[in-house]
């Protein structure tokens, strides 16, 4: 019993992380499936929506509003409305002048913007980490009194209904919208595509910017969820999520969900019944070995390479 | 055409306010553990307002602005002048760089102590660089985790100093060949991937090692890292005030002069110097042999390459093992440098830095690498004020470069004929 309820309890901890990770990895992957590159400064994305979201917090405290409900959506609109601009800035800039060069000069390219990115929170906002208010606590105990304790906070709740909400929103905007379709049709062949009429150049940014804003809210929930944030949250929180990418196939969408969840449970059974510190090096083995065995992942489609 | 214009500029200018306002305007600061949130003063909000209005001005006037740029003529007008004779050029080249090196082997009797110890910094920089160039200049293998055989050549000295009491010219060796052994087990099985994905690999790889050495305690002593890293003997001489081991003698009582801890500096600089120099000839010889050739012909065409009967893991796998090679010297000597190393001295941050040298300084081009090197180490030291700004601008630096000039300030050159236009 008591073993059943520490062997749940790190599955709940792993599925929460898991699916903010998914949240994150959906912008690799969409990304990657229209254009092929590896947004490499996504994380940093992510970093400053959850120091917008602080911001909001701070600033409607400082107004004297106290309504939970109004504090998260306006929080949550906020660091949704900055990172999806900077993921619109960050592709105009960075990635648009190189699209369809030697592959390596997008990477370059995107490695240089996350160290702007990071250097731009940093010096903006201090280099030491911000504590994040816990604005819901409490939650469900269960297990005996004297034994551990399995616990199943509100907060986890709420990351859970949250990323509910946006992969659903977002499978149905994928499936049924015009712009989703438009999308598909990008990534499938972006020259056909565009003999087809449809404005490229506005389907690419649209990635960016859905995948900019999924990154925002993921951004709110991690950073309420751990309690603090920095400018270097976001380069290993990234890298997570592209592993979490990769392991469910790049390009696939429901991989990615697929992918976020395997990467945080098994994150968090290693630091349950291994060791905290190494928790990171299992993720990276994992992206290693599934690179090298099976590079397409578990939902994707695999890439012929034509001459 | 103008009304669109209008519309987009006031967009750009409109996202410019979104992306830095927010973040620059106001300033978060942690008293304990409350947040308290202040407004930051009149004139960065001037700034923030000015970069909007000069993001508006310029997609405005985009057309224009890049018209009048294009007509400026370019300050070098070499496309106008007969090229110079190939041979000829080498000749003055290679009396240049002679040049150069003997006078960087008498100048730090010269200047002082601190700017020696900076020179061989950027010589341990310089190693480093050349070494990446060969992997992603010449062989076009994006390698993110770089610094994991750095830190095998650094780590390799302090151990190996720690329980057997070696000195640092067989550690020199030791460290460099581990260094590469460690690039040719962990190249063989990632050089299949394709460019992308080995950088993320790679990228895996520097933080799995560096959080191995931050963890395993008991061998690499964790994030307090190893101390009291011996310095580097003349034949059996030391540099320091008194002889640290039997049979040793010091250097300044065996010369007869006065003790000074400036030989020790200047003894550094110049094996950094002469460490340096080799890995540039040898790299300059294995960029004109066989192997050379094929790294640049597999980064060109990997099919014409493989249909011409090169083997893809063979030539990927040398210039790997070259690159890590060369890092386990430059670890070694920044080993010996330091004293004291910690994992602390081999994050991502680090490996990215030497990619923007060999990005800045033009893939491929040693003496650009080189000028790069130099660049990027010395510069933000002269301009402390700006030091806090020195990875924000190297961020910048590498996004301009891949938009603008992807071949790099010095870019490669090679030995080619150019058939003349017919009359």
């Amino acid at each position: 019993m008591q073993d059943l309820l520490y062997f749940s309890q790190q599955l709940i901890n792993g599925l929460t992380i898991g699916s903010t990770y998914a949240l994150i990895a959906i912008g690799y992957t969409m990304v990657y499936g229209i254009i092929g590159m590896i947004n490499f400064a996504h994380g940093e994305i992510y970093m400053i929506g959850a120091y917008t979201a602080l911001i909001a917090i701070t600033g409607l405290a400082a107004l004297g509003i106290a309504w939970l409900p109004l504090i998260l959506i306006v929080a949550l609109l906020c660091a949704m409305i900055v990172s999806s601009s900077m993921g619109w800035a960050v592709e105009r800039v960075a990635y648009r002048p190189v699209r369809g060069r030697h592959r390596l000069i997008p990477l370059i390219s995107a490695i240089g913007m996350s160290i702007f990115l990071q250097n731009y929170v940093h010096l903006a906002q201090g280099s030491r980490n911000i504590g994040f208010p816990a604005l819901i606590d409490g939650g469900f105990n269960f297990g005996s009194g004297d034994g551990f304790q399995m616990s199943l906070s509100y907060m986890q709740i709420t990351i859970f209904i949250t990323t509910l909400i946006c992969m659903t929103a977002l499978s149905l905007f994928i499936s049924r919208s015009r712009t989703g379709r438009a999308c598909r049709a990008v990534s499938q062949d972006l020259g056909m595509a565009s003999l087809l009429g449809i404005d490229t150049n506005r389907i690419i940014s649209a990635t960016f910017v859905i995948g900019a804003a999924l990154a925002a809210v993921a951004g709110l929930l991690l950073g309420m969820y751990y309690g603090s944030v920095d400018p270097l949250f976001g380069f290993i929180a990234g890298l997570k999520a592209f592993t979490a990418a990769v392991l469910g196939g790049i390009g696939s969408i429901p991989g990615a969900m697929l992918g976020g969840l395997i990467l945080g449970v098994a994150e968090s059974m290693t630091s349950g019944y291994l060791s905290g510190e190494y928790k990171d090096v299992i993720s990276f083995s994992l992206l290693i070995l599934i690179l090298l065995f099976k590079p397409t992942g578990l939902l994707g489609k695999p890439e012929v390479e034509k001459i | 055409m103008a009304a669109y214009n209008f519309r987009h500029a006031l967009f750009c200018a409109i996202i410019t306010l979104i992306i830095s306002y927010p973040i620059i305007g106001f300033n978060l600061e942690a008293q304990g553990i409350k947040v308290t949130l202040t407004g930051a003063d009149a004139s960065t909000l001037t700034m923030v307002l000015l970069a909007a209005v000069i993001v508006f001005l310029f997609q405005l006037f985009r057309e224009n602005i890049l018209g009048a740029l294009r007509s400026i003529p370019s300050p070098l007008p070499e496309a106008k002048k007969e090229p110079m004779a190939e041979n000829r050029r080498a000749k003055i080249e290679s009396w240049v760089l002679t040049g150069i090196v003997v006078l960087a082997l008498f100048w730090p009797f010269f200047v002082s102590r601190g700017s020696v110890d900076l020179a061989t910094l950027v010589l341990i920089y310089i190693m480093l660089a050349l070494g990446l160039n060969v992997v992603v200049g010449l062989a076009g293998l994006l390698d993110l985790g770089y610094v994991a055989f750095y830190a095998v050549g650094a780590y390799t000295f302090a151990l190996l100093s720690q329980y057997t009491g070696i000195s640092f010219w067989l550690a020199l060796p030791i460290g460099a060949l581990l260094a590469a052994l460690f690039g040719l087990v962990l190249g063989f099985p990632v050089l299949r991937l394709r460019g992308d994905y080995l950088a993320i690999v790679t990228l895996g790889f520097g933080e799995i090692i560096r959080i191995l050495l931050n963890n395993w305690t008991t061998l690499t002593g964790g994030p307090n890292g190893i101390g009291g890293i011996p310095d580097p003997t003349l034949f059996g001489m030391e540099f320091g005030r008194r002889v640290k081991e039997e049979g040793n003698t010091s250097f300044h009582e065996t010369f007869g002069i006065a003790y000074s801890g400036e030989h020790k500096v200047i003894f550094l600089y110049l094996i950094a110097l002469v460490l340096a120099v080799f890995t540039a000839l040898v790299i300059r010889r294995f960029m004109r042999m066989p192997v050379g050739r094929a790294w640049e012909a597999l980064r060109e065409d990997e099919i014409a390459a493989r249909s011409l009967g090169l083997s893809r893991t063979a030539v990927k796998l040398s210039a790997f093992t070259i690159g890590a090679f060369f890092a386990g010297f430059a670890g070694t000597v920044f080993a010996s440098k330091q004293g004291f190393i910690s994992p602390e001295s081999f994050v991502f941050l680090e490996s990215a830095i030497i990619l923007a040298i060999v990005v800045l300084g033009g893939m491929g081009s040693q003496i650009g690498v080189v000028l790069a090197a130099i660049a990027v180490t010395i510069l933000p030291e002269l301009a402390r004020e700006f030091s806090e700004y020195r990875m924000l601008i190297f961020g910048a630096a590498m996004v301009l470069m891949m938009v603008w000039r992807p071949q790099g300030l010095m870019p490669m050159r090679r030995i080619h004929i150019e058939l003349k236009k017919q009359e």
